[in-house]
Parts: C-alpha cells; sequence; structure tokens
C-alpha cells in the first residue's frame, strides 16, 4: 500500500528532471573519458547503478524516520567529518575521504543533507522565533559546526556551499540585516579588490553621508553612522590586507583572472582559459557528440570532474548549455515550490535547504567554468564523475520527494 | 517578499550565466580558432612545382630535393648540445640564438622554419642525429632545379611568402614557398598545385591522438602543372650572351602569334644563386645593386622616348588621315626644317627633296615633322587632333599596360589632350608646340616590348596579338586573350610603302651594313637621349641605342627591339645585335662572325661607370675585385671563348 501511494504521490516532475539530468551527466563524462584508459565512465555507470537501491531505500523508509532521527543524522555526520582529521585520506592536499580498499567516500557530500534534517529540525520546533538572537545564534550554530569541520581539510568549496544556509534562515525569519550585511560585504570585498581601499572608503562615506542627509531628521546618529564607516573603513583594509599579505600568490591569481589582470596562461590561467575555449568553441549547436576536439585532446583539467560542463558547452553549443542551465532552474523552481507547499515547517526547511544547495553548487561551478568566479572544487550536482557527490545529491533530494509524496499523510 | 528572495536569486544568477555563455559561444568568436590551435595540427604534403619548358620542349627548371629544419621552441630540451647542433648545421652559435629566439616570437608553441633550403648532402649529417633534438624537425622541400643558366627575369624566383601575404591569402601559411617575378609569380597557381592537408588531433602534451573527423576534411595534395613557354632557349641564352658588359633589354616576338621568343635583359643573373641557403645573401647583393638593377627587367620595364622608329607609326597615320602619301607628298630637308618662326629641327639625312619611301630609310626629321604638323593642323582645334592621333596609336597597344602574362609591366606614355591641358593649363598651344612627338620624342614613351610589338603589328600589317610567354599548359588552355587578334586603326593598304621603307633600311639606309645574307631584314634604328645627375648637375649621357626589326619581309617570323642603355647611335650596337639575333632565330647558326665579335667584345662598362657604383679601373679590367658572386652579377654568362676574340674582355669566372 505504501509502495502504491508513493508511486502515486511523488513529484514525477522533479524526478524525471533529475534522471534527464544525470543520463546527460553520463553522456558528457563519457565523452571526456572516452580516451582515457582508466573507466572512469564505466566506474560513474556503477554508481548511477547504485543510485538505485539508494533511491529505493530513501523512499521506502517511514516518512517520520528524518524528522524523528535529524539529530542523530546529523551528529553522526559531525563525526564523520571530525573522523576524517584521525581516519582521513589525502588526495590532492585534501584530507576529505575515507578509504575503503580502492573505494573511497567523502563525507562531506552526504554533511549537507545531514545539516538540511538538522536545520529543518530544529525550526520546525514552534517554539524557535528567529527574531530571537539566542534563537539566530543557535540556528547559525547548526550550520557552521561542519563548516568548522570542513574548512580546516581543506575544502573551501564545500565550505562555501553552506552560505545559501542564510537565506533559508531569511525565509524562516531571519531579520533581513543579516542578508544585507552579507550582500554588502561580498560587494565590499569585490570592490576592494578591483578599486583602490580608500576609493572604497571614499564611496562608502559617500553613501553614508547621502543617507544621512537625505534622513529624517529624527533618524540621524551620527554615531552609528561613524561606527559603520569605521567598520566598513576596518573591513576594507583588512581584506586589503589579507589579500596583498595573507593569501599566496596562487589565491591572489585566482581573483587576477577575473578581474581581467594579466595572469600566466601557461599556469594558474590555464583551467579558465583552456575551459573557456572549449566552451567558446562549441558556438551555438556545438561539435557534436564525441565530436569536441578540447575534449578528446583532454586539454581542459579535471574535465570529467569540477569542469564537466566544458563537455557540455564545446560537444553541445549554446543550445545544450541552454538546456543544462534551464532543466537544473526547472529543477531548483520545482523543489522550491513544492517546499512553499508543504504541510510541515519540517519539510518545508528541508525543501528549501535542498534548492538552495543544489543551487549554489550548480551556480559556484558552472560560474567558475565560464570564468567569473574563482577557481574553487565545487561539482555540478548530478553531473560532475564521482560516486558520493551523485550519492549525496540523490539523497539530499530524494529524502525531500519522499517528504513531498508523504505530505498527505502529516497532519 | 521572504518567499521571492530565493528564487529570484536563482533567475538573476541562471541568467549571469546564460549571458556569459552566450558572450563565450556566440559572441566572441576568437574561441573557434584557439580551440583548433590548441588541439588540431595541420599538416601539409606539398605537390611539386610543375616544370618549366622551351617551346621546343627543351626542359628549363626542374626540381629538386631540399630540406627545411623547423622548430617548436618552447619543445627544445634545456640540455641540448649546442655546439654540436650548431656543427651540423654550419651555423654560428649566434645564428642559432637568433634564430630560435625568432622563432619563439613568431610562436613559442607552433613550427616554424629554423633553417631552409638545405640541400641533400647539407641534410644528410644532421638527418642522423635529428631524433635527438627534441623540438626540431624537418619538412622535406622540393626546390627549382635549373637546367640552364639564363632566363632568371623570365623564370623569376621562389621565397618564402611573406607576413602580408600570409594575412592576405589564406591559402599559405608561414614558411610556404610562392613565386615572385617571371612566369614563376603569374603562373604560381597553375605550378604549385595545391598542397594537400591532413588534419590530426592532438592531446595536450600536443601529441597525435588520430586524424579529425575520421579525415573528413582533409584533402590530397594536387600535383603541380608544368608549363610550356613561348622562349627560344637558345636565342634566349644568344641574346643574353650578346649583351654581356651592356645594359639593355631585348625582346623578341612571333608577330604571327604575338609569342614572345626571347626575354632579355642585362645584367642578369643565374637564376641558381636564388636556390637554396646562399638564396637570401645573394638576393639583397641584387637587390641593392641600384645602379645596375639586375632584378630590373628592361624589356618590359625600361620607359624611354623611342625615337626615330616612332616615325613609323608618324607615317601610318599620317598616311591614314589622308595628309600625306606614299608618292607624291614630298618634303624637302635643308638638314632640318623650320616650322614655325626661329624653330628649327635638326636633320641628319642626305637632304634634299624626299617622298615617304626615302623619309624612311634616311630616318627623315624634316619629313615626319611635316607629316605631323599636317596630322594635327587637319583638325580645327589642335587637342581633338591629338587625340585623334593617340588614338590611332593605342590601337597599336601603346600608352597603356599590354596584358601581357608577366608580373612587371610599364604603361609607356601617349600623350593626348588632357596630357597637354595639364601643361599648357591656358591653351593657346598648336601643332609646332608638339612637334617632337614625330620623332619619337617629346611626351612620347614606349617599352622595349611595346617596340616590339608595334614591329610585330607592322609586320602583320595592322593587327597584332597581345605579347605573351605561356605556350601550354598542361591540362588548361592559355588564356583566350592571347589568341585574340587586335586590329589597329590603320587600314592594311597602308603598311606596304612603310614596309618597303624599312626594308630599304638595310638597303641604303642606316643599317646598310647589317645586312643577312639571305634574310630581308625591315628594320629601324634610334637613339633616345637621357639624363642623369653627376654631383648633382644635369648631365646629358651618352644616347640610349635602339632597333627594331622584323624579318624576313615577306614572311614575318620575329619581330624584335632593342634597347642598350647609353649604346649610342643604333646602328652601332643594338642594330648588330638584331641582325645576330634574327639570323640565329632564323637559320640557326651565325654566319655574321665579324659583328658578333664586335658585339661580344664590346663593352659599355666605361660608360657605366660614369653612373657610379663601379669604378672606372674596374671597368676596364675584365677581373672583377670583389666577390665571385658579383663577378656572376656583373658579368652573367659564360661565354664560350671564340678564337677570333683577340682580347677577351669578357669574364668567365663562375661560382661552382
Amino acid at each position: 500500500m505504501r509502495n502504491q501511494s508513493v508511486k502515486n504521490n511523488i513529484d514525477w516532475i522533479s524526478v524525471f528532471i533529475y534522471i534527464t539530468l544525470v543520463v546527460l551527466g553520463w553522456l558528457n563524462i563519457y565523452s571526456s573519458s572516452l580516451l582515457s584508459t582508466d573507466g572512469t565512465y564505466q566506474k560513474q555507470l556503477i554508481f548511477i547503478g547504485c543510485t538505485i537501491p539508494l533511491i529505493l531505500v530513501v523512499l521506502f523508509v517511514d516518512g517520520k524516520f528524518y524528522e524523528k532521527y535529524a539529530s542523530i543524522i546529523f551528529g553522526v555526520s559531525l563525526l564523520s567529518l571530525a573522523g576524517l582529521f584521525l581516519f582521513g585520506k589525502t588526495i590532492a592536499g585534501q584530507r576529505c575521504w575515507y578509504a575503503i580498499g580502492s573505494f573511497t567516500l567523502q563525507p562531506s557530500e552526504f554533511a549537507k543533507a545531514a545539516t538540511s534534517l538538522a536545520l529543518a529540525k530544529y525550526l520546525s520546533d514552534t517554539q524557535i522565533n528567529l527574531k530571537d538572537f539566542n534563537r539566530q545564534m543557535q540556528a547559525l550554530a547548526i550550520v557552521f559546526l561542519p563548516v568548522i569541520l570542513i574548512l580546516p581539510q581543506p575544502d573551501p568549496g564545500s565550505a562555501l556551499i553552506y552560505s545559501i544556509f542564510i537565506i533559508v534562515l531569511y525565509r524562516e525569519g531571519l531579520p533581513s540585516w543579516y542578508v544585507l550585511t552579507g550582500f554588502i560585504t561580498i560587494l565590499l570585498f569585490v570592490l576592494t579588490l578591483v578599486l583602490e581601499p580608500y576609493v572604497v572608503i571614499l564611496i562608502a562615506a559617500l553613501v553614508l553621508a547621502i543617507i544621512y542627509f537625505k534622513g529624517r531628521v529624527v533618524d540621524r546618529n551620527i554615531i552609528l553612522s561613524g561606527m559603520i564607516l569605521a567598520a566598513v573603513s576596518a573591513f576594507v583594509l583588512s581584506v586589503n590586507y589579507v589579500f596583498e599579505n595573507v593569501f599566496k600568490q596562487h589565491h591572489r591569481d585566482r581573483f587576477n583572472i577575473l578581474l581581467g589582470k594579466s595572469v600566466d596562461m601557461k599556469g594558474i590561467g590555464y583551467n579558465t582559459n583552456q575551459s573557456e575555449i572549449a566552451i567558446g568553441s562549441g558556438g551555438w549547436i556545438g561539435k557534436g557528440f564525441l565530436e569536441g576536439t578540447q575534449t578528446k585532446g583532454g586539454f581542459v583539467p579535471e574535465q570529467h570532474t569540477d569542469y564537466i560542463f566544458t563537455t557540455v558547452g564545446e560537444e553541445w553549443g549554446f543550445v545544450g548549455s541552454l538546456i543544462v542551465i534551464s532543466l537544473f532552474v526547472g529543477l531548483f523552481l520545482r523543489v522550491i515550490y513544492l517546499a512553499e507547499r508543504q504541510k510541515t515547517k519540517f519539510s518545508r526547511v528541508y525543501g528549501y535547504c535542498v534548492a538552495g544547495i543544489l543551487f549554489t553548487h550548480f551556480f559556484v561551478n558552472i560560474a567558475m567554468v565560464v570564468g567569473i568566479f574563482p577557481t574553487i572544487g565545487v561539482p555540478l550536482p548530478f553531473f560532475s564523475y564521482g560516486g558520493s557527490g551523485l550519492w549525496g545529491f540523490t539523497i539530499l533530494l530524494f529524502i525531500f520527494l519522499k517528504m513531498d509524496a508523504n505530505k498527505v499523510n502529516e497532519w | 517578499m521572504r518567499k521571492i528572495l530565493l528564487p529570484t536569486l536563482i533567475i538573476i544568477a541562471a541568467s549571469l550565466l546564460v549571458i556569459r555563455v552566450f558572450y563565450l559561444q556566440v559572441v566572441d568568436d576568437s574561441f573557434a580558432t584557439k580551440s583548433d590551435n590548441n588541439a588540431i595540427k595541420k599538416q601539409y604534403d606539398y605537390p611539386e612545382r610543375g616544370y618549366i619548358y622551351d617551346r621546343y620542349g627543351k626542359l628549363l627548371v626542374a626540381n629538386q630535393s631540399s630540406y627545411d629544419i623547423m622548430v617548436i621552441p618552447r619543445e627544445i630540451k634545456k640540455d641540448l648540445n649546442i655546439t654540436e647542433f650548431c656543427d651540423l648545421l654550419k651555423i654560428t652559435k649566434e645564428e642559432y640564438q637568433k634564430r630560435v629566439a625568432k622563432a619563439t616570437v613568431y610562436s613559442p608553441r607552433l613550427p616554424s622554419v629554423f633553417l631552409s633550403q638545405l640541400n641533400k648532402s647539407e641534410f644528410a649529417a644532421f638527418q642522423e642525429k635529428i631524433r635527438k633534438y627534441n623540438g626540431f624537425y624537418f619538412q622535406k622541400r622540393s626546390l627549382r632545379d635549373y637546367e640552364v643558366d639564363y632566363g632568371a627575369n623570365i623564370f623569376g624566383f621562389i621565397t618564402q611568402v611573406d607576413e602580408r601575404l600570409i594575412a592576405k591569402n589564406p591559402y599559405y601559411n608561414s614558411g610556404d614557398l610562392i613565386g615572385k617575378q617571371g612566369v614563376e609569380q603569374s603562373y604560381e597557381e597553375v605550378l604549385r598545385g595545391i598542397k594537400g592537408i591532413k588534419y590530426i588531433q592532438k592531446d595536450k602534451y600536443n601529441r597525435e591522438i588520430g586524424s579529425y573527423k575520421n579525415g573528413k576534411y582533409d584533402t590530397i595534395a594536387v600535383q603541380g602543372e608544368d608549363i610550356t613557354l613561348t622562349i627560344d632557349a637558345e636565342l634566349q641564352k644568344y641574346g643574353e650572351e650578346l649583351m654581356i658588359n651592356k645594359r639593355g633589354g631585348i625582346v623578341a616576338i612571333e608577330p604571327k602569334t604575338g609569342e614572345i621568343l626571347a626575354l632579355v635583359t642585362a645584367p642578369s643573373y643565374d637564376p641558381a644563386i636564388l636556390v637554396g641557403r646562399k638564396r637570401s645573401k645573394n638576393y639583397t647583393l641584387l637587390y641593392h645593386d641600384s645602379i645596375a638593377k639586375p632584378l630590373y627587367d628592361r624589356g618590359l620595364l625600361a620607359e624611354y622616348p623611342p625615337g626615330s622608329p616612332f616615325k613609323i607609326l608618324t607615317g601610318l597615320v599620317a598616311l591614314q588621315e589622308g595628309v600625306i602619301d606614299e608618292n607624291i607628298f614630298t618634303v624637302s630637308c635643308h638638314h632640318g626644317f623650320s616650322y614655325a618662326r626661329g624653330r628649327f629641327m635638326r636633320c641628319h639625312c642626305a637632304g634634299g627633296q624626299l617622298q615617304l619611301h626615302r623619309a624612311i630609310y634616311q630616318s627623315c626629321n624634316s619629313y615626319f615633322g611635316t607629316a605631323y604638323m599636317k596630322t594635327i593642323n587637319k583638325y580645327q582645334s589642335p587637342s581633338a587632333a591629338v587625340d585623334v592621333w593617340s588614338n590611332h596609336l593605342k590601337t597599336f597597344g601603346l600608352g597603356q599596360f599590354m596584358g601581357y602574362d608577366l608580373p612587371t609591366g610599364k604603361k609607356g606614355k601617349i600623350p593626348n589632350s588632357k596630357t597637354y591641358k595639364q601643361m599648357y593649363p591656358n591653351g593657346g598651344w598648336r601643332s609646332t608646340a608638339i612637334v617632337s612627338n614625330a620623332i619619337g620624342q617629346g611626351e612620347v614613351v614606349m617599352t622595349p616590348i611595346q617596340l616590339a610589338n608595334m614591329m610585330a603589328t607592322i609586320a602583320n600589317q595592322g593587327y597584332y596579338f597581345t605579347p605573351h610567354i605561356i605556350k601550354k599548359i598542361e591540362s588548361k588552355k592559355i588564356d583566350p586573350k592571347f589568341t585574340t587578334k587586335h586590329t589597329t586603326s590603320i587600314d592594311k593598304k597602308y603598311f606596304p610603302p612603310i614596309i618597303s621603307g624599312l626594308f630599304d633600311v638595310y638597303n641604303m639606309g642606316t643599317a646598310s651594313r647589317l645586312k643577312v645574307e639571305g634574310i630581308d631584314i625591315c628594320g629601324k634604328t634610334g637613339t633616345a637621349e637621357n639624363y642623369t645627375k653627376i654631383n648633382g648637375v644635369r648631365t646629358k649621357l651618352k644616347d640610349h641605342s635602339i632597333f627594331v626589326a622584323f624579318a624576313p619581309k615577306d614572311n614575318p617570323k620575329i619581330a624584335i627591339a632593342i634597347m642598350i642603355e647609353n649604346g649610342g647611335f643604333g646602328a652601332t650596337v643594338a642594330g648588330p645585335i638584331a641582325s645576330l639575333m634574327i639570323e640565329k632565330y632564323l637559320k640557326k647558326k651565325i654566319s655574321r662572325t665579324d659583328l658578333e665579335i664586335r658585339v661580344l667584345n664590346k663593352s659599355l662598362k666605361e660608360e657605366y661607370a660614369k653612373l657610379g657604383g663601379i669604378s672606372a679601373a674596374e671597368a676596364i679590367e675584365s677581373t672583377p675585385k670583389d666577390s665571385i658572386l658579383k663577378a656572376k652579377i656583373i658579368v652573367p654568362k659564360k661565354i664560350t671563348p671564340k678564337a677570333e676574340i683577340k682580347k677577351t674582355t669578357v669574364d668567365t669566372t663562375k661560382d661552382n
């Protein structure tokens, strides 16, 4: 009977988009690894095959299981992250994996789902009001606990993803100045890199002055304005200091590429340059499946993992890229739409987390590949090669689809 | 508000990505090229260049194998043994550094020519060790192999294509060879064939990993085609030998077809010196010799007032315009005639009462001056008259590019009313002002090939075919414009009296001592005044010697024009050369050996020394003190030493 209800109630639109993305992803992995001998696309096929039992398990677990055991799942996830410091395997300088024989597992890929569950669980408590400062701190603590464990691995890409939880919290009542501060921080950061620090401070002072004098006289608070300006100046100067003195050259170069400053195209600029060439040479309709010369020649490093979108761009052209982007956007909006119609706060918050996490991966990954975001290792959901990633995203999505299918039973 | 933040963010972010992708893939089209540079290697298969034959099928130009050493600078190993490498190629270390630097500037990743055109023996030693030198490889090329040591101006030469042309013509790539000057240039596309291209997919390590798209775009090389020239190799060779120690040009044309039988310019050079590694050094020497100008084809380019031979045309136009006739119209010459108050045109003819016939063979200035003035005065306005006259001459192919199939040329000049409007903006000029045109001076300018074509037209009694040097292309017909008859505006009936006058130039006129037994030659002597600046002073030099002729009179087989710079009176140098060339062509052997010895020993070097460039002493001494090459340029050809030559002024040194 339950089987019947899941089949009838599951959101087939999301499932269809999911399957399409996984299939397209595999075709592109196949193309990009056709000439390599280490069995990449065969392995990915096995990974994809494994998602079927995984999905079935996720769907057949009792609908209440996730809410009931959210804290325990989160705890286990944190332990698995912490355990990396003791038992983790280091690959390319990153201690992100558990190795079981030749098989590796990346716990951070699963931690996102766990964190989402924990956050949903925490916020679903009717007692929780995010107007309360303590509650705000507790909610943020849930988000930052895994980040603290992930950052030193080091895996800044995975850590970066957690920033999207701010938006989720905002949806659930976090005061808007958090988001505003976040945006202004990013803006100041970028401006400081593009312009001279004192110019940025000057602009900030000017903006503050305008707000000060345009506002109502009773609202004028010279001390607050002064403090904001001081904070802004401190931030700008410290960003500049960190960038110039703490960052290593290869960090600086990652930004310099984006800012159009000249970098060595054979060194740090190589990835982005090759990636842009591969995508750019695709033209309107691409070179055709298995016909990408850059893909065949292996010019784009890590093409089957983080740079998988270059294969889409080269072989399927603008039309193919547009279709892939549209499929992703369709999935995100569909998940948000489903989340908004959830009857419980728990599944709504969780749905939001799913959309947010997938979206952040999608944007950071493609933006990096097309050269408008610094080089940072983040996989493209369902597309990039790798078992942990694929399974993590699949579990993340299907837990939500299970909740959505189960909503008729929830009162 | 809180609900729409994430969807809005998603849509904005996705739009940003789409715009960026659109920019990369559609707006900015530079990536396709970058991608091809990255991943696609084009391998060229150069076809062998077509051979060149003379009109009788004698092979003139063939091919030999040569090897280009190519370099991809960034693949050069740091531990390359430069000393050994340079020894093998016989270059200096400095040269090595310079060439690698130059290649790196072009592109560190793409191959460029390191050392070009090594011959088999130069390459052999290097070939054994080439595997040791990463970043270096070789490309086999075929180079020209000249079977003859003359005809350099006709053949032109092969050189590396320059950057400007690469940008303009997508067929050529850096390092490709291209024909320059001569038939190598004008028949470049026929001779070169089409190179084959193989597209090869490379990987990031620059390894070849198979053909691109299974060779879908690959093309097979198309062999270059052989061409047969209208040149008579023996005649060409003889002409060049006769021109040793002289400067000037000879053009011989077969009147009935317009085929160029010989095209001589002097000084010339052995075409073989522009092949192989010494090519660029030698070319520079030739190029910078601005006095003797060995690369300047005088037969095609030397524009001078034609002098007396032009009287033929003055006569023909006057006949056509009906202002003179063959027998009745008479001019009396008193060592010249005064054509306006205080204006007198001098004449060297015997004087007395002249009709057309004697006027021609005695080259009477007074007669043709009068005839010309009558032509102009026939019309109300002198400008209308000049245009009528000018249009007649244009039907002889004068004052314009003739359309022959060699890449250089000059229009010459035939003045018309516009010319004089510029010279006399206020008008008021009359026939008296332009009378010197009558005797081929004034504003009239012609090139030797135009003179030769003029003689061909007279030989044909009123028509000509555009002169051309191509006789046959392997698979194609030659340009139909070379088989199209051009008819002049002069009626056929006016030609015989002129021809009989030209015939008597040899019987009773200026060329009476140049007759060749058994051949009826019609000809005309001429001189062209010329000036130069010596130490800033305009100085008159010895006249250029001009001679035009055709033969035999009744069935013309050769029309010829000869111009010798500073050769003096037409009959002294140019005339004998005409007789010898005609005899050589028609009889294949020389009976006037007296003329031959005279011509071969005639050196004008002393005269040329006045222009600078070679010292007077050097000009007198037959052995040049300069490099052997220079010797070859000044004295380009081997002369079979003849026993009769008493004092050898001919240098036979040759770099072998």
